[in-house]
This record gives structure tokens, C-alpha cells and sequence, in this order.
């Protein structure tokens, strides 16, 4: 392959247009299978097991979304879905926030102590300790509750440790001229800080409403009742198992496209945020 | 360095103690438990206990099934970690060519990191539905040989592979994409000037400076994929078939959750607790590194 600065002059680019034959192959190859799932949910169930597999969307799209729609509960599902998703990622950020701010702004004793406890819950995913947050979960009575769902979601250490660097990085005179003029540390955090870290909260927000919406084990084991669960586990249902079922994919899918948009249009409507937050979250 | 600090005095602690508590009660409260736990053997309904010392890990280290699941775990984690990152970095080398439309091409290739593992599952497992699925029937055309997730150990497992570094694509792009747009053009430029081809120009100056990158992304993905996965595994497969599919924190679960065996369940969760402690001293080895450039 020729280098780009000799291929650039000549009127036909190979290597532009081999990178370009490339990287469509690539969007092919990942977008496929969410087009396969919007084709067959807008399929009939006849169409969905035809042989050769029929490829191009059908007409039957309403049908099928209003069949999922009303079957699964997906108003339920997806409104359970939206209350974890906006508000672990909320707290999350308002008590990293707090935390962060504390543990740069203040000398305290113990301060060390507890930025290497928060640190430290780096190493103990929610997989890990299941059964036992389970039996606390059991304990303080949230089980099948708001509360169970959010509240232990949202001790993130990333979020602090994020906040943490950020704040070191804000020149110190800052908070000596808002002494001078009288300012407590509440109205410092209000009226300086947050308002500058408005960009590295909308970026955190976006990744975190993502980690809360896609929650699986947690919503399994601490939701019993229809009423309680979340859209991913609540697809289960839908699922075609082999046996005497009708083979209803198209439904399926239908629910199953219901349930992923909110997060991807959330990424393609903030992408510039997303990227961000992604990268710096996690670093 | 010397920072200006404020003076009072309870405020600080106001402020950390939200979350402080979450931390204890719903991260070093039940961390202790499953360590407390693993040393006891409880009858399924709860009301005995009894301490029987390390006897919940003498028998995890001599049980086939726990064997095969750390096997199982051991494919998995590595199967998705190099194709997630194999693939990212190779759209990510492509996305940073000198070419038009690349942002389009950028937000044509994030977006799978929003798609919840278990959906992604869903969806390859009807690709790779037996009877009704598009990849099986192309496939017929090429070979007899059956590709049925039902039967096929490793066909259910090539499956939950595939669908799992399919949701994490996005995320190793970003991150190649970040790293890839630090590289500084007039570094590559002079070679080029050299007479250095595009894959020579990669091998010797880009990969060695994405170097830290890739080993951050195989940390992630080997932590995500052993610990987070346990969803793609219960809405597909659900350990099989014939636990072939059945990886480590799915079978914390079985064990605990359904076999009501919770001792066992306890002593797994202590051995995976000791993973997450090898790779989180990977990783911050790697932050430290970071620090010193």
C-alpha cells in the first residue's frame, strides 16, 4: 500500500477508498444485528421462519410493537427502568460529589482513611458479594422497593475518584477569593464548583444512566413482583424456548428494540458527552 | 503542595457520611459476610449453622463442576477480551485515516455499548436460532456440520462470546480512538517521509505508543467480562448446555441463589473477590506507570 502523502495527488485515492470499503464492512458487521432484530420485528411470525430468511423490513410493525407493548407491560417495564437508571446515576453523582469535595477542600481526621474505604469498593463489583448484599438488602426490608434497587448502585468509586482529580486541578486562589468575600464552603461548591464541572457531570450522567438501565443480576434477585422488575429481565418472558411455543420472535425483537432505544439514543444524542465521560470514568 | 482548606469542623464528615454508609452497608457489610459465611455450612432453611473451617474450599478445589466452571470462566474472559479488543483496535486504526466522514463512521460503531448484554444476547441468540436463525442457514450452505447452541458446548459458547464483545466493541473503540488521536503527526509524517508504508508506520511508532491502552483495555475486559457477564449467560444459555457455558459468578449464583447452598456459595464469592484483587493490583500498576510519563 502506497504511503498517504504520494497518494494524495493522484486523481483516483486508492488508499481512501480502500479504508473506506473497510470501514463500511466494519458498520455492516456491527449494525447488523440490531437491523436483523428491527427486520424480524416487523415481520408476521410466518415470515420470521420462512426459509431462505426473509432480510427486508415487513408492514406488520405496529401490529407486533402494540402486541409487545401490551404483553410484556412494557409501560411498567421501561418507567422501572427510567426511575433506576435516572436516579442511581443521580445519587451517584451527588454523593461523589459531596465526598469528593469534602476530602479535597477539607482537613479532617480520618480523611485518608476514607478516600482508601471508597477506594477500595473499586475491587468488590456487585457480582461478587451477591447473595450476602442480598441478606442486608433482606434485612433493612427493601426488597421488591425503589430503594433496593438504587440505593446500592450508588457508592461509586470511579465517580469520586473522577470528582476528586478534577478539583485538584482548579487553582487554589479560587477558594481564598471566595473566602475573602465571605463565601461558606456550601455556597463555594454551589456557585463555583458544581457550575464548572457541569461538563464532567453531563458526561458521567450519560455512562452512568447507561450502567444503571442495563442492571441485571440486581433487579433479578431483590424484585419478585411483576410491578417491580426492569425492562431487561422483563424480556425474559418473551423468549420463544423451544417446546410447543409458536415461535412469536418478531414479538420478541419488537420488545426488545422498545428496550435498547432509550440507551443508544442517549449515546447518539450525547455522543460528544458520552466519549467523555467513558473515557475519563474510567481512567 | 499547600491548598487552601476550609475551617469548619463537622461539615466534612456531614459530607462524606452518605457515601460512607452506602460503602459499609452495602459494600464492606456483605464483603465480610460472604468472608464470615465461607467458613460455615448452613441447612437449606437457615436455621443451622455450623463452622466447618476450610472445608467449603477443600471441596470447591476438588469438584469437577467448579473445575469446568473456572475452565469455562478462563475461555470465555479471554475469547471476548481478544476479540472485543482485536476488533476495536482494528476499527479504530481504520476510523483515524486521513478520509472524509469519520464522525459518522465513529457514531456508526459506539453505539452497541448501549445495548444491555442480555438483549445483545437475545438478539445472537435468534441469529443463531437452529431452526429459525439467519447464521445457521448461511452457513448450511458452506458445511453440514450443525451449529446448534442447544447441543454444542462450544457453539453456546462461541455464541455468548460473540454477543458479549459485541456490547463491549464501542467502549475499546472509544478508547483506541483516544489514544490513536494523541499520536502526534509529525512523528508519523517524518516516517513517512522515511518511506515508511502505513503498516510499518503502525507497527513501529503507533502500536508501541498504544501500548498502555491495550493493556488497560485486556484488564477491563478480562474484569467485565468475568465478573459483569452474568446476565448474557442467565438470558441465554443458562449454563449450558451440559455446563458448558456455566462460568463463575453464574454458578455463585446457582449454588447460593438456587441450590440454597450458601457456605459453597460464600467460599466461591471469596475466591472471586481474590481475582478482582489480582486485577485491580494490575491495574493500578498500570495507573502508576501513567503517572511517571
Amino acid at each position: 500500500m502506497p504511503a498517504v502523502l504520494e497518494t494524495r495527488r493522484r486523481p483516483l485515492d486508492w488508499h481512501a477508498l480502500v479504508v473506506h470499503a473497510l470501514l463500511l464492512a466494519c458498520v455492516a458487521l456491527i449494525a447488523f444485528p440490531l437491523y436483523y432484530a428491527f427486520v424480524i420485528s416487523t415481520q408476521t411470525v410466518e415470515q420470521v421462519i420462512a426459509r431462505p430468511p426473509v432480510l427486508r423490513p415487513a408492514g406488520h410493525a405496529v401490529q407486533n410493537y402494540l402486541e409487545a407493548w401490551t404483553r410484556a407491560k412494557m409501560g411498567r417495564l421501561l418507567w422501572n427502568s427510567a426511575v433506576v437508571a435516572v436516579v442511581s446515576a443521580l445519587g451517584k453523582i451527588v454523593i461523589s460529589v459531596l465526598s469528593a469535595f469534602a476530602i479535597v477542600y477539607f482537613n479532617f481526621r480520618g480523611r485518608t482513611a476514607c478516600f482508601w474505604l471508597i477506594l477500595v469498593t473499586l475491587m468488590l463489583p456487585v457480582e461478587v458479594r451477591i447473595m450476602s448484599t442480598y441478606e442486608v438488602i433482606g434485612n433493612l426490608g427493601w426488597l421488591d422497593s425503589y430503594a433496593g434497587l438504587t440505593v446500592p448502585l450508588m457508592a461509586s468509586a470511579t465517580a469520586t475518584f473522577l470528582f476528586r482529580q478534577f478539583y485538584l486541578t482548579i487553582p487554589h486562589e479560587m477558594v481564598e477569593a471566595a473566602q475573602l468575600d465571605g463565601a461558606g464552603p456550601m455556597r463555594f461548591l454551589w456557585s463555583f464548583l458544581v457550575p464548572l464541572s457541569w461538563a464532567n457531570i453531563a458526561a458521567l450522567f450519560v455512562v452512568l444512566f447507561i450502567y444503571g438501565w442495563n442492571q441485571y443480576l440486581w433487579p433479578l434477585m431483590i424484585t419478585n413482583t411483576e410491578a417491580m422488575r426492569v425492562v431487561v429481565i422483563g424480556l425474559q418472558d418473551l423468549i420463544p424456548r423451544t417446546g410447543t411455543h409458536i415461535p412469536e420472535w418478531n414479538i420478541m425483537m419488537a420488545a426488545a428494540m422498545m428496550a435498547l432505544l432509550p440507551p443508544v439514543a442517549v449515546i447518539l444524542f450525547m455522543q460528544r458527552w458520552f466519549v467523555k465521560g467513558l473515557v475519563e470514568s474510567e481512567k | 503542595m499547600k491548598r487552601s482548606v476550609f475551617k469548619n469542623r463537622g461539615l466534612p464528615y456531614l459530607l462524606v457520611l452518605p457515601q460512607l454508609a452506602v460503602t459499609l452497608v452495602f459494600f464492606f457489610w456483605p464483603a465480610f459476610e460472604s468472608l464470615r459465611l465461607s467458613f460455615f455450612r448452613t441447612s437449606a432453611f437457615g436455621d443451622r449453622v455450623v463452622f466447618v473451617g476450610l472445608e467449603n474450599f477443600r471441596k470447591l478445589l476438588v469438584s469437577g463442576d467448579y473445575y469446568q466452571s473456572v475452565v469455562n470462566s478462563f475461555i470465555f474472559a479471554f475469547g471476548v477480551t481478544a476479540l472485543g479488543v482485536g476488533a476495536g483496535l482494528f476499527v479504530a486504526a481504520l476510523a483515524t485515516q486521513n478520509v472524509r466522514g469519520l464522525t459518522a463512521y465513529r457514531t456508526a460503531v459506539l453505539w452497541p455499548y448501549g445495548i444491555a448484554p442480555p438483549i445483545a444476547g437475545i438478539i445472537f441468540l435468534f441469529i443463531f436460532h437452529p431452526s429459525y436463525g439467519v447464521l445457521p442457514y448461511w452457513l448450511s450452505f458452506v458445511t453440514a456440520y450443525e451449529f446448534n447452541w442447544l447441543l454444542k458446548g462450544w457453539v453456546a459458547m462461541a455464541l455468548v462470546v460473540i454477543a458479549t464483545a459485541w456490547t463491549h466493541v464501542g467502549y475499546n473503540i472509544a478508547f483506541f480512538l483516544a489514544g490513536l488521536l494523541a499520536v502526534p503527526t509529525s512523528v508519523l509524517e517524518a516516517a513517512s517521509v522515511d518511506g515508511a508504508g502505513a503498516l510499518r508506520r503502525f507497527r513501529l511508532i503507533v502500536f508501541p505508543l498504544l501500548a498502555p491502552i491495550t493493556f488497560y483495555l485486556v484488564v477491563v475486559n478480562l474484569f467485565f467480562s468475568f465478573f459483569s457477564s452474568f446476565g448474557m449467560i442467565h438470558a441465554v444459555t443458562q449454563g449450558g448446555p451440559g455446563g458448558a457455558t456455566e462460568i463463575m459468578v453464574f454458578k455463585v449464583y446457582k449454588d447460593g441463589f438456587i441450590g440454597l447452598n450458601l457456605g459453597s456459595s460464600a467460599a466461591q464469592s471469596v475466591i472471586l473477590m481474590l481475582v478482582v484483587i489480582g486485577l485491580t493490583a494490575l491495574q493500578f500498576r498500570f495507573v502508576e506507570k501513567r503517572i511517571t510519563y
